[in-house]
């Protein structure tokens, strides 16, 4: 069936590639692998470069904008702006005769009677709205104030929350500490499992049984649920949390590393090595580890997702990391709470948790797609 | 094949005993404990809360009490649930979890090989796109998210399902729940058909009954299904397993009375007895699907007969 | 004289093409080919010819991204193009198959019994209860013993030769007027192989149907064929009766595949030579079986007290059909797995050398394999890959001077050095073979252990293997065990031949000796399985 092979007398000088250059080569035509991970850098930028750029810090509340929702124009708005001015004037005993906003600065004419007291703008600093207020005309023998201040408008992007934090950053915080504890818990699973694995494959005989049979009660176990007893009864940090759930996740890429450990004891270039001379360690160094990188890897973009799925689960039956700070499962289950009342909640944390996991599924299909070993 | 189902079983004990040892020291060995509030109880009450539930024993002791007492059955009372014992409150929950979940394990198994066998006859035509797509959404959106936009979109919206509880338990009360529940299996389940389909129509044996001019349905049905639901069959365990003792999440968001609760809810109030109870509970599940998968897997494939 | 016979199956214009990510590949470039009723002819060729395609394209049985174009006439009925409902009143009931891995191509989860019947059930009719009887009398007639009992077994029960005869019970089931033989025997042992051709041979004459055998082995063409087609990339170069090809051939491209049989002698060593390596009473033990809690764990004897001496500039080949230990053999004169006997090497009693103490002799001890896919690693470059015994043992070089070696080793082996910057993938099997070669040679070792090295090659790149092997003996004074089954490259490479079978040598001697007078049946046997004569 497969017996197409062309027989060139050498490949042509150019073409000398890797196999992890053919696999990136072959990666970078893989469209929705690419998307996903360009989707992926936009949202770690987002998340870990996009508090610098916002004003409101996580947990930064804000008593008069308790749970309003998402939009483009700033907050408050003109004609809410127009109702406080009014109220200032009217406390300044002044009259109102020209008010505009532009951007972050307002500009007012107030008129009275009598000469105005230009100590009359701390009755404007006085509300929450405005500041820096400041005379810069007098006109009409002081009966007339021109007077202009900044306005502290707050644009909520993505509204607030029920205690009036801006749920832009919180997102933002969220995606930090899901991102974090995915990569995180999935070094130590990884170190973990390598190393049970290729300790296990490597030696092999009775040693190999006995180890490997632990990995299968470990695996009787009810997992989920010992995270869950774990982080309840050691505490909720965020360390604990990314330890612990790399605890528990190593089983499958211990199973991995072993398996291919064994399949390349077997490969004959093992063999040759041998008769080489080499010692165990350099085998081990020269050409095990480069051989079973493909599958880790591979393996490694699905432990991602799984584990920022078993964090967002804790942190939805409220065992993850503690308020102030916050994950998208929390988000998630706080949105899921005020689904009724306020969507977006739901919305905005579950749009970036499922673009998230959705870009590590793209990529790790095309991952996998481009170390297929039947290109050997 | 009974003493095989006997052996199984036989070694099923020292596992189920190592899960119990293991969870029990590692819940006691945790700070804090049942008794430990937000308001201190009086020092008397609780020297006589520990010693009613015989707490203020060696722990080696309790070991040995929890231990010989579950032998018998006997769970302990919860520390919680103060009128009940661990054994009633499983008793109460399970049916509700069983009931739920092997529907939706029926439903994952039947609507995710039916649809992973269609995406594999149809390899990337735009119905395997659509299908892998669906499926891709299943394995990557919780429940937890899954739960409540279904219930935004068919109970608040649409207003066509009750939003939540058991209700009468007829099914108008269950397909939400259900659906959250299964979605997720009922993606893998497609997943693997799909793949493990599109394997088994390129293995050699497939040119052959094509070869030999058997009809198409021939081929795909007896010939390349077959193969194809041995990985399907060994996911089967992991996914009953999972779907039979109840999930804390649907339960909770659809307030469902079952048992998967009880796993946080024991937690959280470090109900330690509870908390066994929940444990042994699934540590059997796994053990017994275990051994029916195995079972079930010597019945199609005649290389692993058990005899 | 086979002229008189009626076409039953006419080629034209046949074009068979895969689509592939890099474009789309010619594998069958429009050919003709005629079948006619009740001959048997071979269609010859190395691996990338085209001959498997092109029967697949007709039986509408290539891989998904393939396409076929042109004309296949079933006694006039066009094959190309035909609905699949109609295809399959032909495929299986006229035109039956039998594949090159017994193992795989019978579904696993099937006995054999109901296997057989399907093709009868979906083609004649009836239920598998009636076709029981036609399937017991197949079983007898392709030779199971105990057809009874075995009916019902499933295909991992069977031996491999078993499983092709089953195989060939399927293929006549229906009383078939072709029947396409894809390297019927490739996967069997030579003995087995004979008694599968013969077998075949037997059929024919019994039914009359036509056979199509595809092969790339010019032996068996010699001996089963009336008439030879030949391929080579996708086309014909030449068809005729085989008496006509084997005696004159007319394309270059036959001559050289004819040619390319290996040939030629080799001089035993003075027999004052010294001997570099010697095995005494070499037994090897495998554990089977058995489990962490004991188990029933029981000792599979994979060589059985051999004893071997090999001669400076002597080569020792080593007969067998698989599982009689020449391999495991191999490795245990190499020390590379646990063996009890005793063992020198030169002068030095290594029998009792821990693997540390084994190290340093490795450069003087090498060992080059069968599968030129599997014995390089993919992740080195060439470079990597044939200085790394040069980084073991003589650590002390600098990298411009193993560069120099390698440049050296690859010239050597005829390889261009510029192929040390390059990946093993990039290269086809002859060239990495020769990789190994030179990874073997560049430590210039006394003794090389070549298992199998010219077994995953064509004939015609085999042929320049062994010429190359032979030039280094030559200049560097090597000495070789060579272990092959294909009895025509040890008549070539070796002066000497142990020839082994379950572990224990049956019999030894000259070359000579044993090809032209073997005095146990088993040599005997191999011989004429063979077809080397």
């Amino acid at each position: 069936m497969t017996d197409i092979v062309t027989t060139p007398a050498l490949p042509p000088e150019t073409a000398s590639r890797s196999l992890f250059q053919l696999a990136a080569l072959r990666f970078r035509r893989n469209r929705a692998a690419m998307a996903g991970c360009v989707m992926l850098v936009l949202i770690a930028m987002f998340s870990f470069l996009g508090p610098h750029f916002i004003s409101h810090s996580y947990d930064q509340v804000f008593p008069s904008y308790v749970s309003v929702p998402p939009s483009f124009e700033p907050r408050p708005d003109a004609s809410s702006l127009q109702d406080v001015i009014e109220g200032v004037a009217g406390r300044a005993r002044v009259d109102l005769k020209e008010f505009a906003v532009e951007g972050q600065t307002f500009t007012a004419t107030v008129t009275s009677d009598k000469p105005i007291d230009p100590r009359a703008t701390r009755y404007f600093d006085r509300a929450n709205e405005f500041d820096n207020t400041q005379v810069v005309a007098t006109e009409n023998d002081g009966k007339t104030l021109k007077l202009t201040g900044s306005v502290s408008r707050e644009y909520f992007l993505f509204g607030t929350d029920s205690n009036g934090r801006d749920l832009m950053a919180r997102v933002m915080l969220g995606g930090q500490i899901s991102i974090a504890v995915g990569l995180l818990a999935s070094l130590v699973s990884l170190s973990i499992g390598v190393l049970y694995g290729a300790t296990s494959g490597y030696i092999g005989g009775r040693i190999d049984n006995v180890m490997m049979r632990f990995v299968e009660i470990l695996y009787s176990l009810p997992f989920v649920f010992l995270v869950v007893v774990l982080v309840v009864f050691f505490g909720r940090s965020f360390i604990l949390i990314f330890l612990v759930i790399g605890a528990v996740e190593w089983l499958d890429m211990a199973r991995i590393v072993r398996g291919q450990t064994l399949a390349l004891k077997r490969r004959e270039f093992i063999g040759a090595a041998q008769a080489l001379g080499l010692t165990d360690w350099q085998i081990i160094r020269r050409h095990i580890i480069p051989n079973t990188i493909g599958p880790v890897v591979v393996f490694v973009t699905v432990v991602v997702p799984k584990v920022i799925l078993l964090e967002s689960f804790l942190s939805f039956l409220g065992l993850g990391v503690q308020a102030p700070l916050t994950s998208w499962g929390a988000l998630i289950a706080e949105g899921a709470n005020n689904i009724q009342s306020a969507p977006w909640l739901l919305i905005f944390p579950a749009i970036f948790f499922v673009l998230t996991l959705f870009s590590l599924n793209f990529a790790g299909d095309g991952l996998r797609d481009a170390l297929d070993p039947k290109d050997r | 094949m009974i003493s095989f189902v006997l052996r199984r079983l036989a070694s099923a004990v020292p596992t189920l005993f190592i899960v119990v040892t293991i969870s029990f020291f590692l819940m006691r060995f945790a700070p804090g404990g049942p008794f430990n509030l937000e308001r201190p109880l009086p020092p008397q009450t609780m020297a006589n809360l520990m010693a009613t539930y015989h707490l203020d024993q060696p722990l080696w002791n309790q070991y040995l009490t929890y231990i010989s007492n579950a032998v018998t059955g006997d769970f302990g009372p919860s520390y919680i649930y103060k009128d009940n014992t661990v054994a009633e409150l499983i008793g109460k929950g399970l049916p509700y979890s069983i009931q739920l979940g092997s529907y939706a394990l029926l439903l994952a198994l039947i609507g995710g090989v039916l649809a992973g066998t269609l995406a594999a006859l149809r390899q990337n035509s735009v119905l395997d796109f659509l299908i892998m797509s669906v499926s891709t959404v299943g394995v990557t959106v919780p429940n937890f998210v899954v739960g409540p936009v279904l219930t935004l979109v068919f109970a608040v919206v649409l207003a066509w399902l009750p939003a939540g509880s058991w209700g009468d338990g007829s099914l108008r009360f269950l397909i939400l729940p259900m659906v959250a529940l299964a979605l997720p299996q009922l993606a893998v389940f497609a997943r693997l058909t799909r793949g493990s389909m599109i394997e088994a129509m390129h293995t050699d044996h497939i040119r052959t009954a094509r070869a030999y001019g058997l009809p198409p349905r021939v081929v795909v049905v007896t010939h390349a299904m077959r193969a194809a639901m041995l990985p399907v069959v060994s996911y089967l365990a992991p996914a009953a397993a999972a779907l039979l003792t109840g999930s804390a999440v649907v339960e909770t968001i659809f307030t469902i009375p079952g048992v998967g609760r009880y796993f946080v809810l024991g937690a959280i109030n470090r109900d330690y007895t509870l908390v066994m109870g929940t444990v042994v509970l699934i540590a059997i599940f796994v053990i017994v699907f275990n051994l029916v998968v195995d079972i079930l897997y010597g019945l199609l494939d005649p290389r692993v007969r058990h005899d | 004289m086979t002229d008189s016979r009626e076409t039953i199956l006419a080629v034209r214009k046949l074009k068979v093409s895969f689509s592939t990510p890099d474009g789309t590949v010619e594998a069958v470039k429009g050919i003709d080919l005629d079948v006619k009723a009740g001959e048997t002819l071979a269609v010859v060729g190395e691996s990338g010819s085209g001959k498997s395609q092109t029967m697949m394209g007709i039986m509408g049985l290539l891989a998904g991204n393939g396409t076929v174009t042109g004309s296949a006439k079933y006694r006039g009925q066009e094959l190309v193009g035909l609905p699949l409902k109609a295809l399959n009143n032909v495929r299986g009931e006229k035109i039956t198959m039998i594949f090159q891995e017994p193992m795989t191509s019978l579904d696993p989860l099937y006995t054999i019994g109901r296997q057989i019947a399907e093709p009868i059930v979906h083609h004649r009719g009836g239920t598998f209860k009636q076709a029981r009887t036609r399937v017991l009398e197949l079983l007898e007639l392709v030779g199971i013993p105990e057809p009874k009992r075995r009916i019902d077994s499933y295909p991992h029960e069977l031996s491999g030769g078993q499983r092709q005869r089953v195989m060939i019970a399927m293929a006549l089931a229906n009383d078939p007027d072709i029947l396409i033989a894809d390297e019927p025997t490739t996967a069997l042992d030579v003995t087995i192989q004979a008694q599968i051709l013969d077998l075949l041979n037997s059929l024919q004459a019994k039914f009359g149907m036509a056979v199509v055998l595809i092969t790339h082995d010019l032996g068996i063409v010699r001996h089963f064929a009336s008439r030879v087609a030949v391929m080579r990339r996708g086309e014909v170069v030449e068809t005729g009766a085989t008496t006509d090809i084997f005696e004159r051939p007319q394309a270059d491209y036959t001559k050289m595949l004819l040619a390319a049989e290996p040939r030629g002698r080799k001089e035993p060593p003075a027999a004052t030579a010294p001997i570099v390596l010697e095995g005494a009473n070499v037994a090897v033990d495998y554990a089977t079986g058995g489990g962490l809690f004991g188990g029933s764990a029981g000792v599979f004897r994979a060589v059985d007290g051999v004893s071997i001496r090999l001669r400076e500039g002597q080569t020792i080949g080593v007969v067998g059909e698989s599982g009689s230990g020449k391999s495991t053999l191999g490795r245990a004169l190499l020390r590379l797995i646990p063996s009890s006997g005793r063992y020198r090497f030169g002068a030095t009693n290594i029998s009792d050398f821990s693997r540390s103490a084994m190290r340093p002799l490795r450069r003087q001890l090498q060992l080059v394999f069968q599968d030129p896919y599997g014995s390089l690693s993919p992740r080195q470059t060439v470079g990597e890959i044939i200085t790394e015994g040069l980084y073991v043992h003589e650590p002390q070089l600098s990298r411009a001077e193993r560069d120099k070696r390698a440049i050296e080793a690859l010239k050597e082996v005829g390889l261009d050095p510029a192929a040390r910057n390059r990946y093993p993938h990039e290269f086809s099997g002859g060239q990495r073979q020769r990789i190994a070669i030179a990874r073997a040679i560049i430590l210039k070792p006394k003794v090389v252990i070549l298992d199998e090295p010219t077994s995953a090659l064509d004939r015609s790149v085999q042929g320049q293997v062994i010429d190359l092997l032979r030039a280094l003996q030559k200049a560097y004074g090597l000495s070789y065990i060579f272990i092959s089954h294909d009895l025509s490259v040890i008549k070539a490479m070796s002066d000497y031949v142990v020839v082994m079978k379950n572990g224990r040598i049956v019999e030894e001697g000259d070359t000579d000796a044993i090809f032209e007078a073997p005095r146990e049946s088993y040599t005997q046997t191999l011989m004429s399985a063979a077809f080397t004569a």
